[in-house]
C-alpha cells in the first residue's frame, strides 16, 4: 500500500470545501462523517501509515497529522459558527414583550401610617429613644388628670372627648397619646427619652381635614440641663428628616396645660409656613405628680397628628383617602415609600 | 375675639401705617392666633348719606309689603327709591346709597325702574353695608344723630379693620379690649393706657341706699358689687359710637342698658348683669340653688337648676343663673328706669360646671370660667353707672358690695433661671424688663432671688415656668436657639413592636393591603354576624359619632367586612385586607377609678388601682379575602385564595412568632360552621381562620367562599432565643407513603402519628397528595417523608423500615391503611 499525497492534499481541500459548504449543524454532522470519520480519505490515509516502510512514516505521518488538524480545526470552528447561529436563531425567536403585566404577582402593601410611624420611630431610635405605646381605652386620670388638665377645667372641653358608659368607669378614648408619657414617667426613673406614636380620638365629625380617630405622635424628654433650644432642636431635625433638608420650623407661644412654656410649631414647606404641633416645656405640676424631682430634672414634650404630617408631605387633599381602607391608597405607597 | 383696631387705638399708640401682615405678626408672636382680619368698608363706595324720610306711599298688589319712600338727602329735590322693609316711619333718619355708590358684593347701586316706579337709590340694611348680619329692616339711625345728607360712611365708622383673635383658656383677659390692647402695644413696644385706670370708681361710695347683696357661699366667688341707679330713660337711643363697637365685635346692639353691659365686658373684659330693681327685692343674696328646682332665664327657657348650681336670688326666688344667663323675671324692658348693676368675681370651676350643665355658654360664662380680673368687680360696675348716668340720664342711687379681691399670690423667681430653661442668654436687666411689660412688680432681694408679684389680671402666674413663658413671648420664640439631645440608652424596638412589622411586613408582601378601620361599630351588625357571648361584650360609648355606631369593637372582622364591601362597590376585584389594631371586650372586672388627687405622687396601691381601671386591650392582626390574592391574567388563571390559604397564614403568622399551633376544626362565627380553624397553641385558643359563613357573604354581596382569618397576637409568648442544630450534609432518603382514612380523621392526627412512628432521623414530612373520591368515606394522603443522619448515608432497607414503622402508628392511631 502507498500512501500519495496528492490524496491527502485532495482530501484536506475537498473536507474543507463541505465544510465551509454546511448550512447547519445537521449538515456538518454529515460532513463529519464523510471527511473525518472511518471511510474518509483521511482516515484511509492514516490507517495506511501502519502499512508504509518506517522511513517514509515520518514524513508521511506529519503530512497527514497536519491535515487532520487542518481539517478538525476548520470542522470546529464551522461547528462553534453553526452553534452561535442556531443560538441565535433560537433566542431571537424566543423574545417576548416584557412589558407585558405581572399582575400573577400579588401587590399590597403597608398603610401609610404604618410606614411613616416606623419612620419615625426608627428616626428617634437612632437619637437613643425608646417606642412607648399604650392602651387607646383609657384611664381619665391619665388622660387629663396628671397631665395638669382637672375635671371643669375649660382645657378640658377644648378637647372633645369621647367617653364610656356608665360615666362613672371614667375611662375615654384617649384624646392624646400624653397617657402613655404619664404612664412612662410613672413607672421610669428619668433619663426618659421616648416617643410615643398611637391612635388617638376626638369627636370630630370626619371631612377633608378632619377626623375623629387619628394618630399622633409624641416625643418625651427628662433629663438633666433639658432646655426650650432642645426642645427646637429636636423638631429642627425630625422636620428636616420628614419633610427635606431644608426646612425651618418656627415655634409660637400657645397653651396647653402640660406644658409651659407652650408652643406651637410649624414648618415651612413649599413656600408657607404649615402648622405641625404642639409642644413646649413639661409643665413642673406633671413631673411632679409622676414623681420626678423638679429640682433636679427638666423636660420637653411635643406632640402633632400623623395625618397631617401625610397628608402635607403627599399632598393628599382628603382625609377620607387615608381613613376609608380603600386598597388603592394603601397600595400606592407599597413597603416604605415616600 | 373680634376687635376693632379703631377702638384699640384708644389705649395703644398703633402707628396709622401699620400694615396688616405687621399686625397679624404682632398677635401670633404673643400667642394669640390670628383667625381672621376683615377690612370693613374696603368693598364700599359712596354717596352713601344720611337721609330722612318725608314721605311713604304703600303700593299693594304685589306679594311683599313695598313702599316708595320719599327722602330728603340734603339736596336741593327731595328724592324717591322703592323699598322693601317696613321698620321705619316718616321723620326718621336712615342710610341711603345713592346712584354711583357700589356695596360690597360688587353691587352697583344706579336709578332704575321697578313696581312701575324710579327708584333714585337704595335705604340701606346693615347687612348690605356688610357692617353685621342685621338683615331685619333696615338701618333707623338715632334721631338727630346727624345732618340730613351728611356722608354715612363716616357717620357709621364704617372703614375699619376688624381682627378675630384666638385666645387661649388660660388668657381669660384677653378676652377684651383692654387686655388685647395690652398685648399688642407689648408685642410692639407701643404706649398702651390701660382703660381700668380711667374708672373713677370712687366716686360711687358703698351705701344702703340701694340694692344691697350679700354673699351666702364664699367658695362661689371672692368679690360682687352691686349698683344701683334710678330715673334711667330705657328708650334713649344708644350712641352710634357705642353700638358700632358692639357690632364690630360680633354682637348685637338692642337697648341702651344692655348696650351698656355688653360694652363694658367688651372693654374691660368684666361680664355685668343688670336687673330691673324694681322687679326684685331691695336684697340679693348669691347662694347655691339648693332647694330651688327651676328659674326661668332671659332666652325664656324654663331650667331645671341643679342643687349646686349658683344663683342669684332675692327672697322670693332665683333671679339670675350667676355668671352665665340673668333670669326672665328681672329683665331690663323698656319700662325700666330703676337698675341694679352686677359684678362679681365667680369661681370659675362653678361657672364652667353651670355652662356646662346647662349646655350655655354665654359671653360672660366665657369669660368668667377663664377667671375674671378680680380688681374689676369694682371698676367695671362704677364704669356701668357711668354710662347709664351720662347716656340714658340715670341718679346714682347706691352701692353694696361684699367679699374682697383674691390675687395670685407673690412668686419667688431666680431671674437666671429663664436662661437655663430657654437655653439662651437673657439677661436679668431683660427678665426685668418683660416681667414689667405684662404687668409684674418685680422687688430684686439679692441677685438671684426676685419676688414677681402678678398683676391682678394674671392669676395664671403661679411657678417659675411660668414667668419664663411670659419672658420668652416678650423676647419672641425666635431667639430660642437650636441644640439637639440625644438619650444615652436607646434599646430598639420592643418585642412586640418587631413582631407588629415582621407580621405586617409578611402580609403585605403576600398580597394584602393594610387598612385602618374605626373601631366604632354597629350592634346589630355585631350580632348579625353571629359574634355572642364574650366576643360579643362591648363598651358603648356615651357620646358617640353616630347612633349608628356606638359600641368599641370586640373584634377586627365586622370593621375589615364592611371596608372590603366598599372597596368591592368601589370596582375592586379580589380585596385582600390586613388590619393591625387593638380589640375592647368588656369581660374584667374593673377596679373603679375612685378620686385620685394629684397633689401627690400615687403610691404603688394607687397606681396600681388606675392601671387595673383600665381594660386589657388586645392586639389583633385579621385579615379578610374576597377573591384571590392576585387577579386572573393574560397568561393564567391565579391561585384560588380558599379556607385552605386562610389557616395557612394564621398558622405562618403564628410560626414567625417562633411559636407552634395545633389545628382543630370549629364553629364559630362569621366563618362557616364546618370550614373553620381553631388554632391553639399550649391549648389556648390564638386564632380562628377559614372560609366565611355563606349567609355572612351573602347578606355582605361579598364574592363566594371569602375568606378570614384573626390571630391574637397578644396572645403569643416570645420564645427564649432559639439554639440551632448544625446542618447536616449528608444525602437524605426519600420515601412516600400513601395511606387510606376515614374522612373524620384529621390529616394533622395522621401526619402527627406518622412524624411519631418514623423515628429520630425523620427531617420533614409533607402532605402532597389528598384524593376524596374513594367512597365508602375514605380518603387517601399521600405524604413524602425525608430521613437524613448526621453520620452516614442511608441504607435503602433502613429507611423503608422507617417508613413501615410510621405506617404501623398511623395504622395504630388513625386506623389508616397503606394504599395498594
Amino acid at each position: 500500500m502507498t500512501l500519495n499525497v496528492a490524496d491527502v492534499t485532495e482530501g484536506v481541500k475537498s473536507a474543507l470545501a463541505a465544510i465551509a459548504g454546511a448550512k447547519d449543524l445537521a449538515e456538518l454532522k454529515i460532513v463529519k462523517t464523510e471527511h473525518l470519520g472511518d471511510k474518509s480519505a483521511l482516515s484511509k490515509a492514516s490507517q495506511a501509515l501502519g502499512k508504509i516502510a518506517p522511513e517514509e512514516k515520518a514524513q508521511f505521518g506529519k503530512i497527514v497529522g497536519a491535515a487532520k488538524v487542518e481539517v478538525t480545526a476548520a470542522f470546529d470552528a464551522k461547528s462553534l459558527e453553526l452553534e452561535i447561529a442556531r443560538d441565535e436563531k433560537i433566542l431571537s425567536e424566543e423574545r417576548v414583550d416584557v412589558s407585558l403585566p405581572a399582575t400573577k404577582l400579588p401587590k399590597g402593601g403597608l398603610h401609610p401610617l404604618t410606614i411613616l410611624t416606623n419612620e419615625i420611630s426608627d428616626l428617634f431610635i437612632g437619637l437613643g429613644y425608646r417606642v412607648a405605646e399604650g392602651p387607646e381605652l383609657e384611664a381619665e386620670w391619665l388622660n387629663f388628670d396628671a397631665l395638669n388638665i382637672p375635671a371643669d377645667h375649660p382645657a378640658r372641653t377644648m378637647q372633645d372627648t369621647f367617653f364610656i358608659e356608665p360615666l362613672d368607669t371614667k375611662l375615654v378614648l384617649r384624646t392624646h397619646t400624653s397617657p402613655v408619657q404619664i404612664r412612662t414617667m410613672l413607672e421610669n426613673k428619668p433619663p426618659i427619652y421616648v416617643i410615643c406614636p398611637g391612635r388617638t380620638y376626638r369627636a370630630d365629625e370626619l371631612d377633608a381635614t378632619h377626623t375623629p380617630v387619628f394618630s399622633q405622635v409624641e416625643g418625651l424628654v427628662i433629663d438633666r440641663g433639658i432646655t426650650m433650644a432642645d426642645l427646637k432642636g429636636t423638631l429642627d431635625y425630625f422636620a428636616q428628616k420628614i419633610f427635606g433638608p431644608d426646612v425651618k420650623t418656627r415655634l409660637r407661644p400657645s397653651f396647653f396645660p402640660f406644658t409651659e412654656p407652650s408652643a406651637e410649631v410649624d414648618f415651612f414647606f413649599n413656600g408657607r409656613w404649615i402648622e405641625w404641633g404642639g409642644c413646649g416645656m413639661v409643665n413642673p405640676k406633671v413631673l411632679e405628680v409622676c414623681g420626678i424631682d423638679t429640682s433636679e430634672f427638666s423636660g420637653f414634650a411635643f406632640g402633632m397628628g400623623l395625618e397631617r404630617t401625610l397628608m402635607v408631605r403627599h399632598g393628599i387633599t382628603d382625609m377620607h383617602d387615608i381613613v376609608e381602607g380603600d386598597v388603592r391608597f394603601t397600595r400606592s405607597f407599597g413597603f416604605g415609600g415616600r | 375675639m373680634k376687635i376693632p383696631l379703631s377702638w384699640i387705638r384708644e389705649f395703644a399708640a398703633i402707628p396709622e401705617d401699620l400694615s396688616l401682615e405687621v399686625l397679624e405678626n404682632a398677635f401670633v408672636s404673643v400667642g394669640f392666633e390670628v383667625e381672621g382680619i376683615d377690612l370693613q368698608g374696603r368693598d364700599l363706595k359712596g354717596p352713601l348719606v344720611v337721609g330722612k324720610v318725608v314721605a311713604i306711599e304703600e303700593l299693594t298688589g304685589n306679594k311683599k309689603p313695598i313702599r316708595y319712600v320719599e327722602l330728603d338727602c340734603g339736596e336741593p329735590k327731595t328724592r324717591f327709591v322703592i323699598c322693601g322693609a317696613t321698620n321705619f316711619s316718616v321723620g326718621d333718619l336712615i342710610v341711603a346709597a345713592l346712584p354711583g355708590a357700589v356695596l360690597p358684593g360688587d353691587f352697583s347701586i344706579s336709578a332704575r325702574e321697578t313696581y312701575g316706579k324710579t327708584s333714585n337709590g337704595m335705604i340701606c340694611s346693615a347687612k348690605e353695608l356688610a357692617i353685621s348680619d342685621d338683615h331685619s329692616g333696615i338701618i333707623v339711625l338715632p334721631a338727630d344723630c346727624a345732618k340730613v345728607g351728611s356722608d354715612a360712611i363716616a357717620l357709621l365708622e364704617i372703614n375699619d379693620v376688624v381682627v378675630d383673635v384666638s385666645v387661649n383658656p388660660d388668657r381669660g383677659y384677653a378676652l377684651s379690649i383692654r387686655g388685647l390692647a395690652r398685648e399688642l402695644a407689648a408685642s410692639l413696644g407701643l404706649k398702651y393706657q390701660d382703660p381700668a385706670l380711667k374708672v373713677d370708681s370712687k366716686k360711687f361710695t358703698n351705701n344702703k341706699d340701694g340694692i344691697q347683696v350679700c354673699v351666702e357661699d364664699k367658695s362661689a366667688l371672692s368679690i360682687v358689687y352691686i349698683r344701683t341707679i334710678s330715673e334711667f330713660d330705657a328708650n334713649a337711643a344708644t350712641p352710634l359710637w357705642m353700638s358700632r363697637r358692639i357690632e364690630k365685635c360680633g354682637m348685637r346692639a338692642i337697648s341702651l342698658a344692655v348696650d351698656i353691659t355688653n360694652y363694658v365686658m367688651l372693654e374691660l373684659g368684666q361680664p355685668l348683669h343688670a336687673f330691673d330693681a324694681e322687679k326684685i327685692d331691695t336684697s340679693l343674696v348669691i347662694r347655691r340653688a339648693g332647694d330651688t328646682k327651676s328659674m326661668k332665664t332671659l332666652d325664656n327657657q324654663e331650667r331645671k337648676l341643679d342643687k349646686d348650681d349658683l344663683v342669684v336670688a332675692d327672697k322670693k326666688s332665683a333671679l339670675a343663673l350667676a355668671g352665665v344667663m340673668g333670669g326672665a323675671s328681672s329683665e331690663v324692658t323698656d319700662k325700666t328706669s330703676k337698675i341694679a348693676l352686677e359684678a362679681a368675681r365667680f369661681d370659675p370651676i362653678t361657672i364652667a360646671k353651670a355652662s356646662r350643665r346647662h349646655k350655655l355658654s354665654s359671653e360672660a360664662s366665657r369669660r368668667l370660667e377663664r377667671g375674671v380680673d378680680p380688681s374689676l368687680a369694682e371698676i367695671s360696675s362704677a364704669r356701668g353707672i357711668a354710662l347709664m348716668i351720662e347716656l340714658g340720664g340715670a341718679k346714682y342711687v347706691g352701692s353694696s358690695t361684699s367679699g374682697e379681691p383674691k390675687y395670685a399670690p407673690i412668686v419667688s423667681f431666680d431671674p437666671n433661671f429663664v436662661s437655663k430653661y430657654l437655653g439662651t442668654d437673657v439677661t436679668p436687666a431683660e427678665v426685668e424688663e418683660k416681667l414689667k411689660i405684662v404687668g409684674c412688680d418685680v422687688a430684686k432681694k439679692s441677685s438671684s432671688n426676685w419676688e414677681i408679684d402678678p398683676p391682678s389680671w394674671r392669676s395664671d402666674l403661679l411657678l417659675a415656668p411660668d414667668l419664663v413663658e411670659e419672658v420668652a413671648r416678650m423676647i419672641g420664640y425666635d431667639r430660642i436657639p437650636s441644640t439637639l439631645p440625644t438619650g444615652k440608652s436607646g434599646a430598639g424596638l420592643s418585642p412586640m413592636q418587631y413582631r407588629k412589622r415582621g407580621v405586617a411586613n409578611f402580609l403585605a408582601a403576600s398580597g394584602f393591603s393594610e387598612v385602618y378601620n374605626y373601631p366604632f361599630v354597629n350592634p346589630q351588625f355585631v350580632a348579625q354576624l353571629g359574634f355572642v357571648g364574650d366576643r360579643a361584650k362591648s363598651f358603648k360609648i356615651a357620646n358617640p359619632m353616630s347612633e349608628e355606631f356606638p359600641d368599641l369593637r370586640t373584634h377586627l372582622l365586622p370593621g375589615l367586612l364592611l371596608t372590603a364591601v366598599r372597596n368591592q362597590g368601589r370596582g375592586a376585584k379580589d380585596i385582600a385586607l390586613f388590619e393591625i389594631g387593638s380589640v375592647f371586650r368588656n369581660t374584667e372586672k374593673l377596679q373603679s377609678q375612685s378620686v385620685v388627687g394629684t397633689d401627690r405622687v400615687p403610691d404603688a396601691a394607687t397606681k396600681e388601682k388606675i392601671y387595673k381601671s383600665v381594660p386589657n386591650q388586645p392586639l389583633h392582626v385579621g385579615g379578610v379575602v374576597a377573591g384571590k390574592l392576585a387577579s386572573n391574567s393574560w397568561n393564567g388563571k391565579a391561585q384560588d385564595f380558599t379556607w385552605v390559604e386562610a389557616i395557612g397564614f394564621a398558622r405562618s403568622i403564628i410560626e414567625e412568632t417562633g411559636n407552634v399551633s395545633t389545628t382543630t376544626n370549629s364553629d364559630f362565627a362569621p366563618w362557616h360552621p364546618g370550614r373553620c380553624a381553631e388554632l391553639r397553641v399550649d391549648g389556648k385558643a390564638v386564632a380562628h381562620a377559614g372560609e366565611l359563613h355563606p349567609r355572612v357573604i351573602t347578606a355582605l354581596g361579598l364574592p363566594e367562599r371569602s375568606c378570614a382569618f384573626v390571630v391574637v397576637l397578644s396572645a403569643l409568648e416570645f420564645p427564649e432565643i432559639k439554639k440551632l442544630q448544625t446542618l447536616i450534609t449528608m444525602p437524605a432518603a426519600i420515601q412516600d407513603i400513601a395511606l387510606v382514612v376515614d374522612q373524620s380523621v384529621s390529616s394533622s392526627d395522621v401526619e402527627l402519628a406518622l412524624r411519631t412512628g418514623a423515628g429520630e432521623l425523620l427531617e420533614s414530612i409533607t402532605l402532597f397528595d389528598r384524593y376524596d373520591k374513594l367512597g365508602d368515606g375514605k380518603v387517601s394522603l399521600a405524604f413524602t417523608l425525608v430521613f437524613r443522619a448526621a453520620d452516614r448515608t442511608l441504607t435503602a432497607e433502613e429507611v423503608s423500615q422507617y417508613r413501615e414503622s410510621a405506617a404501623a402508628s398511623a395504622l395504630k392511631s388513625c386506623g389508616a391503611t397503606v394504599r395498594a
